[in-house]
């Protein structure tokens, strides 16, 4: 049952074999057994919990089930939900019960799933291997001494692990995909303005967009059909018609062009990621796909693009934590502007305080043209490589991370070395495209190997059937951890 | 571009975070690190390019000028650092 595909829960909960209140348990049960080591949970509120799966075996039980009524699905620790502890990873908001619910947690709550507990994720989604967190670092459940990757390192874990069938990340440059890739999930960013970021906490408000991590392409596209929707309340939420993400997903791939930007596949990958990018895309032409060479020439940018945006983004979004109206306030200080500065040095972390510097500095006065102008300039440069891709091709392809988990610690002291973890992944965000990370193998001491696929804008439905086909010949989306079902 | 810690300490104050002396050095060589990453964007000559802004071109969608939000504050200010009388508390401003 830990197993399970989505499909399969729901059909055991219509069908009676199972309520959600005993699903809730089992998954709770295993939850405990195993996040005294992973680490992948910073909150987990059983009572919460129990109620809302009884309120889904209700709606079980009066004909109004949805796909997803009485699935329990993990939530990153970014999402406001009403009542639980939301903390984002960070020390400034370890008092912080959110007085309201994100969009997201909304719609999840409308279908009647179960919010199972709040993943460990990096402080305010800056990192790439969960190891900023105030909470410490997450376990990467193939290889404990492994980072599971980040920023939703906690989610990709809780997945990864079979803790729950479902959970939400964010992402920003990556932060659903590298940790899916590192983990040996699938995971799905979807194109900018398609999931509300209303009561997801920001961290770079053109860039951040939710999306859902899961076993496998079927299972996102289930998730995706209740994250994705117009809201009001996010002035970027774009209004559209509403899509079954799941409508293509068994159709044959018929024509399907698949670009290889040739940058990706020149240098900077490391050999065991090759050799498994290389046989999904043997595969894929086995299925009957054809491969184009495509370029992407201004790519190798996203990373100092990125480095200019993205803080500059977040010095402004958390200028907001000030410990006057909510989260964590200094206990010692002398006047108001001591109180700030001391709420703010004690509350934020390391990589939290390197990036609002950053960020502040690149938007101080004299530096703006140079940096951040510049930076906006170079990003529709980025976008524009991608148009002119999707005119060869239907779909670009490569590794999600240039190679597979590192250890805990190993580039904790090296910011510079872990924002070049993110060199494929980052454009995505630059250009609002969604982008996708599903499981194709195993490299060195057996750590998860992740294929990254982009569309173009809205093509989710296209992509999800590309992967989909894809995990009816192969069998890595239902790999576990070994060892994990044993009783603890 | 070389930065000093003397940077760092003004950046820092504008971003209203305090920082001591030795956290300014070590900062400053990490920062240093950054920036001479982030330099590369310099080599690109981007004269005639138009900056992007945002993923979407889209319009600032308006919205009717009526009331949508209820009177929460008292469950808002339950989680505040210090409130009084339905006011947020802070260290005296003017004397």
């Amino acid at each position: 049952m830990l197993n399970a595909s989505l499909k399969q829960l729901a059909t055991q909960l219509l069908e009676k074999k199972i309520s959600s209140v005993e699903l809730t348990e089992a998954f709770l049960k295993h939850i405990k057994s195993l996040n005294p080591e992973l680490n992948a949970f910073i909150t987990i509120n059983e009572e919460m919990s129990l109620a809302q799966a009884q309120v889904a075996d209700k709606m079980i039980a009066s004909g109004q089930a949805h796909p997803l009524t009485g699935i329990p699905v993990a939530q990153k620790d970014i999402f406001c939900a009403t009542g639980w502890l939301t903390t984002c990873g960070s020390k400034m908001l370890s008092n912080f019960v959110s007085p309201y619910d994100a969009m997201v947690i909304e719609r999840f709550n409308q279908v009647g799933a179960v919010n199972i507990g709040k993943t460990n994720m990096d402080e305010f989604a800056m990192g790439s291997s969960n190891e900023t967190s105030y909470y410490g670092p997450v376990k990467n459940p193939w290889d404990t001494l492994a980072v599971p990757g980040g920023s939703s390192g906690g989610s990709a874990c809780a997945v990864a692990a079979r803790m729950v069938p479902a959970a939400t990340g964010t992402d920003t440059g990556g932060s659903i995909r590298q940790p899916a890739a590192l983990c040996g999930i699938s995971g799905i960013k979807p194109t900018y303005g398609l999931v509300s970021r209303y009561g997801m906490i920001a961290f770079a408000s053109s860039l951040d967009q939710g999306g859902p991590m899961a076993k496998s392409a079927e299972d996102l596209a289930l998730l995706l059909n209740v994250m994705v929707g117009f809201d009001g309340r996010d002035s970027t939420s774009l209004q559209r018609e509403s899509e079954d993400y799941t409508r293509d997903l068994e159709k044959p791939l018929g024509q399907l062009r698949i670009g290889l930007p040739k940058e990706y596949f020149a240098k900077g990958m490391s050999n065991d990621v090759a050799s498994a990018v290389e046989a999904a895309i043997a595969e894929y032409r086995k299925l009957g796909a054809t491969m184009v060479e495509v370029s992407l020439p201004n790519t190798m940018l996203s990373i100092p693009v990125y480095y200019v945006l993205a803080p500059a983004e977040a010095s402004s979004n958390l200028s907001r934590f000030d410990g006057v109206r909510y989260g964590y306030r200094a206990s010692r200080y002398t006047d108001l502007e001591d109180m700030y500065k001391k709420t703010r040095a004690e509350g934020f972390g390391a990589e939290v305080k390197r990036r609002i510097l950053i960020g502040t500095y690149v938007l101080s006065h004299g530096y703006y043209d140079a940096y951040y102008l510049q930076a906006q300039k170079l990003r529709r440069l980025i976008a524009r490589d991608f148009t002119e891709a999707f005119k060869q091709c239907d779909v670009i392809m490569g590794p999600t991370s240039p190679a597979v988990a590192f250890n805990l610690g190993e580039r904790s002291n090296d910011p510079l070395q872990m924002y070049l973890s993110d060199i494929y992944t980052i454009a995505a965000n630059l250009a609002g495209l969604p982008a996708m990370s599903i499981p194709v193998g195993f490299g060195g001491k057996n750590r998860p190997v992740g294929l990254h696929i982009v569309g173009n804008y809205f093509k989710e439905a296209r992509m999800l059937n590309i992967a989909h086909q894809y995990q009816q010949v192969t069998d890595w989306h239902l790999r576990a951890p070994a060892g994990l079902f044993e009783a603890k | 571009m070389t930065l000093s810690v003397d940077d760092v300490k003004r950046v820092a104050n504008l971003a209203r975070i305090e920082i001591n002396e030795d956290e300014s050095k070590q900062v400053l060589a990490q920062l240093s690190g950054v920036f001479s990453l982030i330099e590369q964007m310099q080599a690109v000559d981007t004269s005639n390019i138009v900056p992007m802004s945002h993923a979407q071109d889209m319009i600032q969608r308006l919205r009717e000028d009526v009331v949508t939000e209820s009177d929460q504050h008292i469950l808002f200010q339950s989680i505040a650092p210090q409130v009084e009388a339905g006011l947020y508390l802070v260290p005296k401003v003017i004397e």
